[in-house]
């Protein structure tokens, strides 16, 4: 029993590295990388940083993490909340300082590419998330799980169309994959939590 | 029974007649009279830097860029008119004044322009083409261009301005 616990924690742990380094690795050794200043560069890795921490959201909140504490799994969901603000933080930061009125034309949501007008909706919709997260005691239980958790669906709905649209310096299959999972593990989340809430 | 009862048959061809029709945009190659000035294109203005000069090639080249001025209307080829370009490539950032260039229209209304290799940038590779009314005595209204390549392996890529006259 004992072994076979530790084989599926090691399983999905591997599994896990796997699923964020690849993509990851891709991005940061891209051709695309060549012919751009540092600060674009920084731009797009922490875009695509932001994607690798936006799966490991649901996956602590779902516990689908074995060998992780509640009470773990739990602070390190909002120490990577609030990681994820600020890698959004410093993709917008870095495209506006690259190319200020491409930036500006996304805000205020008159962009040419459609995938900037999903980046926006979920740049906005995770600051929602982390906003509620903050005020949570001023909160009944129902309204914050709610709120939270639409939120957080909208972040990984923006965010997904917004990377699966773009051509740029993560890899089309690790990507494909990487949003696969961040989908599903959320679903999961969505599923357990509306059970939950029936019962 | 009178014989202008509309039957099922008749309005779904009549209706499938029509979709098609209106699909193809009734379209008649001759009637050049009506030719429709190009719109700016959303976001076809940034980075611009107005008043490029006018350059044999923009950087080392390996990347042509071609197009076609011509008047709304009657589409007549425009000789002599200022266009610009600019992108990201392979020499450089949108932004960078090493980036942009300006040629002029042949006398049928052709032009093209070496410039270096377009890479994507911003989610997509693509181009920035301008014909600027202030930088040009002809007399036509400003247009900006975003034109988006069909693949970033592309090593052309063909841009048609109609202008309206100002």
């Amino acid at each position: 029993m004992k072994e076979a616990g530790a084989a599926r924690t090691a399983l999905v742990w591997s599994g896990v590295a796997i699923a964020l380094g690849v993509p990851l690795a891709i991005a940061a050794t891209s051709p695309l990388l060549a012919w751009r200043e540092p600060v674009y560069i920084a731009a797009g890795l922490a875009g695509v940083a932001g994607l690798c921490l936006l799966l490991l959201q649901p996956l602590l909140a779902g516990r689908m993490l074995p060998g992780l504490r509640v009470r773990h799994a739990r602070s390190l969901h909002r120490l990577i909340g609030v990681l994820l603000v600020v890698t959004v933080i410093v993709h917008v930061a870095g495209l506006w300082l690259t190319s200020p009125p491409d930036v500006v034309d996304a805000l205020l949501l008159r962009s040419p590419t459609p995938f900037s007008l999903w980046g926006v909706i979920a740049m906005w919709a995770v600051i929602g998330a982390a906003t509620l997260a903050a005020s949570r005691r001023r909160m009944g239980t129902f309204a914050w799980r709610a709120g939270h958790l639409a939120l957080a669906g909208v972040t990984v709905a923006g965010t997904v169309a917004h990377a699966l649209l773009i051509e740029g310096t993560m890899g089309t299959v690790s990507k494909a994959v990487l949003c696969g999972l961040v989908v599903l593990t959320t679903a999961r989340v969505f599923f357990k939590a509306t059970r939950v809430g029936k019962a | 029974m009178p014989d202008t009862v509309l039957t099922r048959r008749a309005l779904l061809v009549s209706g499938a007649t029509l979709i098609v029709a209106g699909g193809t945009g009734f379209s008649v190659p001759s009637r050049a009279a009506d030719l429709a000035a190009t719109p700016t294109m959303r976001g076809g203005a940034n980075n611009y830097r107005p008043g490029a000069p006018i350059v044999a090639r923009i950087g080392n080249g390996g990347f042509l860029m071609t197009g076609s001025v011509r008047r709304a209307g009657d589409g007549a080829p425009l000789a002599g008119r200022r266009i610009q370009m600019w992108a990201h490539t392979t020499e450089g950032h949108e932004r960078d004044e090493r980036s942009h260039g300006a040629t002029l229209s042949a006398d049928d209304g052709t032009f093209q322009l070496d410039m270096p290799q377009i890479v994507p940038a911003f989610g997509q590779a693509h181009g920035h083409l301008a014909y600027d009314a202030e930088h040009d005595d002809g007399g036509f209204e400003t247009v900006f261009l975003r034109p988006v390549m069909s693949s970033a392996n592309d090593t052309t890529l063909h841009v048609e301005f109609v202008l309206r006259p100002a």
